[in-house]
């Protein structure tokens, strides 16, 4: 039956990382919880044809997970101190179907989001035990995602599960003296998935799960679970004005399709009138005192995704917030994209004047964007020879094949000593590529 | 939980005089506290590395070096047994610890 597939996947969706949550908390045990969500939907793919699909998919679902939890636990008598936690937190014999009503279900969603981000677990262990438990990505598909074997993945999730047994990493959300460090944490968590979807576009890759509809979708979770936390309505904007662009970034070739020739009518607006929202919800709260670095960098992708057309971007108004961005977390790459946005608002001398005074400062050897931006500003300066030297030194550090091609044919232009064209919009390669 | 948590330092960092001065009293402090709250069930600090030995055996042969591990720039240099509600608490307590300053805690749950 069709609508039933589509229902249990719909439910899934919705669904997967709660139940997980709640049976974690429950039982203690990461892997009997997912086996007994993962018992649930089988059951429902089962019965659903013949009983129909539940008026609250989610409330039959948590009660099969939970009756299944219990069954498990009461069979194995030496868990006796689960047993006793389980028959103090369940209800009686809960028919499925039978309502077990939503606010019964605490989410608890949160603590499981805090306790897979710990900073006690390693970077990598930390990003896919968020997939796997409350997106639900099965290892397979993490592993495909992350480019790495599946034992691999599967090792680094047994790992993780083991650490937060063996260490002691509680399941919570922390207490509040820790929650601003923890929140940034699981922040740039979800951030980092949103990246690894969003640079790995080009076409090469498509076996790869949507990492960015999962980012978001997470980001959404967390935006509603925790409303008074700005900077989470900040990240939620900032992954929305960058996803917006999606359909605009390659071209027909597969090639990249830097910010200022994109075709903007392909832009998702209501994507970015939602974003744009959010973005004042978090500004709101954001007094001028605590504003966050994502708030900033929203406000960043606003500036770009509001511009009717590249010539129409505040590029000073881009610079003024890389500023503030870099007082707030020091960084050689935000200082970079102001020189970029500098030499937009005030011209490409401007720009290389803090450029050069980058370079010498030291720090961003081997980054290929710093040569990259050197060589634009040098062009736009109508100086081909040292553009050309300052591409090559972008060529040897590039890595990824649409950038080298980019490079590439610059080097080209440079070498035939090509002048800078006036009507040309010059590139801001450096900010935040596309 | 029980935790062992071990005190490490590389010998090659200089501390200025003041900070070597304020150390043992510092140290006594920390004790102190994790004591009367039942967190430290117990610890010490150890003799200076040029006391230690390692031992080996490979082939049936006993194997000995004349000083700690030789490959690590950090060294033990003390040890607390400490028994804390989960790792936060852990966390919490070796952050407190004055080496976290210099050196670092190392803390490792019992099997």
């Amino acid at each position: 039956m069709a609508g039933v597939r589509e229902a249990v996947d719909e439910a899934f969706r919705a669904e997967w990382g709660r139940i997980v949550a709640t049976l974690i908390g429950m039982t203690g045990d990461w892997d009997l919880a997912e086996e007994c969500a993962q018992d649930a939907f089988a059951q429902a793919l089962r019965v659903w044809p013949r009983d129909g699909i539940p008026r609250r998919p989610g409330a039959w679902l948590t009660t099969v997970a939970r009756n299944r939890a219990l069954d498990r636990l009461r069979r194995h008598a030496s868990e006796a101190v689960k047993l006793q936690q389980a028959a103090v937190l369940s209800p009686a014999e809960n028919p499925p179907g039978g309502d077990v009503d939503a606010e019964d279900i605490p989410d608890d969603r949160l603590r499981l989001i805090f306790t897979c981000c710990h900073p006690a677990l390693p970077l990598e262990a930390r990003v896919a035990l968020t997939l796997r438990t409350l997106a639900g990505l099965s290892t397979a598909e993490i592993a495909r995602a992350f480019l790495t074997a599946e034992p691999t993945m599967a090792k680094r999730l047994v790992r993780a599960k083991q650490k937060i047994r063996n260490a002691g990493i509680p399941y919570r959300v922390p207490p509040a003296h820790l929650l601003p460090e923890r929140t940034n944490g699981v922040l740039a968590v979800l951030y980092l998935l949103f990246n690894e979807g969003y640079t790995a576009t080009a076409g090469s890759r498509l076996v790869r799960h949507d990492l960015c509809a999962e980012a978001i979708r997470l980001a959404r979770a967390l935006a509603r679970l925790m409303p008074d936390e700005p900077e989470a309505k900040a990240l939620l904007a900032l992954m929305l004005f960058h996803h917006a662009r999606r359909a605009s970034r390659v071209n027909a070739a597969g090639d990249v399709v830097t910010l200022e020739d994109q075709d903007r009518s392909l832009w998702d607006r209501q994507e970015i009138a939602e974003a744009a929202t959010l973005l004042d919800a978090a500004a709101g709260r954001e007094q001028r005192e605590r504003r966050g670095p994502y708030l900033l960098q929203a406000a960043i992708a606003q500036c770009h995704a509001t511009a009717p057309a590249a010539a129409d971007t505040d590029w000073t108004l881009i610079a003024s917030l890389y500023g503030l961005l870099g007082q707030l977390v020091p960084s050689a790459v935000v200082e970079l994209n102001r020189a970029v946005a500098v030499g937009m608002a005030d011209g490409p001398a401007a720009g290389l004047a803090l450029v050069d005074a980058l370079a010498a400062a030291g720090g961003l050897e081997g980054y290929y964007l710093l040569p990259a931006t050197r060589a634009d500003l040098l062009r736009r300066l109508g100086r081909p020879a040292e553009a050309a030297q300052s591409y090559r030194q972008a060529l040897d550090l590039a890595v990824n094949d649409a950038e080298r091609r980019y490079l590439a044919r610059r080097l080209a232009e440079a070498e035939a000593g090509v002048g800078p064209d006036p009507d040309a919009q010059a590139g801001p390669d450096a900010d935040a590529a596309n | 939980m029980k935790y062992l948590m071990l005190v490490c330092v590389d010998e090659s960092v200089e501390l200025s005089p003041a900070e070597r001065a304020e150390m043992p009293a510092a140290t006594e402090a920390w004790v102190s506290e994790m004591d009367s709250k039942g967190i430290r069930l117990l610890g010490s600090q150890l003799a200076p590395l040029s006391d230690a030995t390692t031992v080996r055996v490979r082939d049936a042969e006993v194997l000995l070096g004349d000083g700690p591990f030789a490959e690590t720039k950090e060294q033990i240099a003390g040890f607390d047994l400490i028994e804390c509600a989960d790792l936060d608490q852990a966390i919490e307590v070796a952050s407190k610890h004055p080496v976290a300053r210099f050196g670092a805690l190392q803390v490792r749950p019992f099997m």
